[in-house]
């Protein structure tokens, strides 16, 4: 996904004369191709991300379209005061191209854990925040990137991510995209847990529980009509992220569903890694295992929430 | 005999124009009942000859895209850049009356795409120099002559951002870049060599591959003299290390961190700075 969305900006680059790429010290060889045909649009300007956003910011003053580029807890955390003031403020396209969104880092620690990058993007005013299920995916996204207006924070995966997108659903910035009907349950999930969303609504539908899946690859603007559609039509929603349960895709969903007066109000079950910085390491699948993220955990949260709230209901 | 050091000159007497740029800022601040008087009125000679003697604008088409940029990264003081580009019809003077109001297009912060001529939205420090740089990048790019200049506070210069945009500035060797550091010797708690010592400041500007020229920022002939030097040396980002007065022209306010920011005036403070200025 990573190197899908880089060779994409490479593409784009071509294609159009405002495209740029912006490295802060990215590993060695980094779109070495565009760095060759397009020597002028390609920066790497060192570990000083407070100065790379300010920097895309004047770039993008000037009818530019930069492309920034480092790994997601440096891209948000580190800059935090410069994406908000200088790109949303200014609503200048620039897009943050986050590497690792998640626990993609596992083995790296805390420190390199995006964990919370959705919650605090989102938060801002002006920004749009979008997370892909797969490559192919992100080709299409790359695509509609380049004109949508105000900056735009891309989380990518671990690279290698099981492809369950497919070409006939499209992509608009904005839209989700139902990937399966709902019967009693509908899980709303964004970036690469869509995969395991899809498994879980699989096995779940061996148990003959009926489970949809909403792929909410723009966790923000929320595609709220479709999601107060569905929800109506459902007993149990379930968000599924890759993120802390504070402020991420769990809550966009409850809050807009709760902006809908008079919305019959399904239960809401919210996964997503609790509010703790993991001290665990190993893979990225280790850690979605130890909070519950697999697609065997997922299945079995769902039977198990259906079954309470169906005792509650009785 | 060695010459005083900069910061121990004693500046020309302030002329009609400075003066009357002062009144502009003292007489928004005083009908707002608020401003950064003390950071706006170390300002006005460096902004002063910008506008009158240095920079090309067009007032009445303030996106053109030749025109030479000033990001007032010390958004705080704005109230001298809202002076200068009133006069010189950015915008009505009478606007300056609507500092601060609800619904007015000046705040206590400047904003870009409220304010005609205003580059960029500052007042969280330490952002200008990366916009800067971004912009005169995308400059040299499309082969431009403008230039931009962009424009600091001593405080503001503790920002580690401001050095990593220095060290990004020197590499790109980008000498259609001019920063300013508005050295008024002054940050809001009090003087910044008890705060944050910048010294050797010029020194450090040229170790992050800047050509550095230090001037009376109050200095009207001086300061027209080193922008006209500019670019200072081929090849490099130039900053001009402006010595200043905080608050300069306004007795009490003068090296009086009180006054770096005032909600309130005294009677015996207003009368103040009308017998300094005038009225206004």
């Amino acid at each position: 996904m990573r190197a899908t969305c880089l060779n994409m900006v490479h593409a784009l680059a071509k294609r159009d004369p405002r495209v740029l790429y912006i490295g802060s010290d990215p590993g060695a060889g980094t779109l070495n191709a565009m760095k060759a045909e397009f020597p002028e649009r390609f920066f790497i300007e060192g570990i000083s991300e407070a100065n790379v956003i300010g920097m895309a910011a004047g770039l993008a003053m000037e009818g530019y379209v930069p492309y920034v580029n480092t790994i997601a807890t440096f891209l948000t955390r580190r800059c935090y005061d410069q994406i908000a003031i200088d790109l949303c403020l200014h609503k200048l396209p620039v897009r943050l191209a986050a590497n690792g969104g998640g626990v993609v880092y596992a083995p790296l620690g805390p420190t390199h854990q995006a964990i919370e990058d959705i919650a605090i993007m989102r938060a801002l005013p002006d920004m749009t925040v979008v997370a892909v299920s797969d490559a192919e995916e992100m080709k299409r996204f790359m695509d509609q990137s380049l004109d949508w207006p105000g900056p735009i924070y891309i989380r990518f995966g671990k690279g290698n991510d099981p492809v369950v997108s497919r070409p006939e659903n499209g992509f608009s910035i904005g839209k989700a995209i139902l990937m399966r009907e709902p019967g009693d349950v509908l899980i709303v999930s964004t970036g690469v847990m869509t995969s395991r969303a899809l498994a879980a609504a699989e096995a779940l539908d061996g148990d003959g529980i009926g489970c949809g899946v909403l792929h909410m690859h723009t966790v923000k603007p929320l595609d709220a009509e479709a999601l107060v559609r569905l929800a109506r039509e459902v007993r149990l929603v379930v968000t599924v992220e890759e993120h802390t349960r504070i402020g991420g895709l769990g809550s966009a969903v409850l809050e807009a569903l709760s902006d809908v007066p008079g919305l019959r109000m399904p239960t809401v079950a919210r996964l997503g890694i609790p509010d703790v910085f993991s001290h665990k390491y190993g893979s990225q699948d280790d850690l979605l295992r130890l909070y519950g993220l697999d697609a065997g955990s997922i299945a079995g949260t769902v039977r198990a929430t259906l079954a309470a709230e169906r005792g509650a209901v009785l | 005999m060695g010459q005083a050091p900069l910061s121990d000159r004693i500046s020309p007497p302030l002329d009609e124009r400075s003066l009357h740029l002062r009144r502009l800022v003292a007489g928004a601040m005083v009908r707002a009942g608020r401003g950064h008087l003390g950071p706006a009125m170390s300002l006005i000679e460096i902004l002063r000859v910008l506008y009158d003697d240095v920079m090309r604008v067009r007032p009445g088409e303030p996106g053109w895209a030749e025109r030479d940029r000033c990001i007032l990264s010390k958004g705080h003081g704005c109230l001298a850049l809202y002076a200068i580009l009133a006069d010189h019809g950015f915008f009505p003077v009478e606007t300056l009356d609507s500092f601060c109001r609800h619904d007015s297009i000046l705040g206590g912060h400047p904003e870009y795409g409220m304010v005609p001529g205003v580059e960029a939205s500052t007042g969280s420090l330490g952002h200008g120099l990366s916009i800067g740089l971004g912009v005169a990048l995308a400059l040299r790019m499309r082969k431009s002559a403008a230039r931009v200049f962009v424009v600091m506070g001593d405080g503001e210069i503790n920002e580690g951002s401001v050095w990593e945009a220095a060290l990004s500035a020197g590499k790109h060797g980008l000498d259609n870049l001019v920063a300013i550091v508005d050295y008024n010797h002054f940050q809001s708690y009090g003087p910044t060599a008890v705060v944050q010592d910048l010294e050797p400041l010029a020194d450090k500007w040229r170790a992050f591959g800047f050509e550095p020229l230090e001037v009376d920022g109050h200095d009207v002939a001086a300061l027209r003299d080193g922008f006209g030097r500019l670019p200072l040396k081929a090849g490099r980002p130039s900053v001009l290390i402006c010595h200043t007065v905080k608050g300069k022209g306004v007795p009490p306010a003068e090296n009086n961190a009180d006054w770096h920011h005032k909600n309130k005036l005294k009677d015996a403070e207003l009368e103040a700075v009308r017998a300094a200025l005038g009225d206004f």
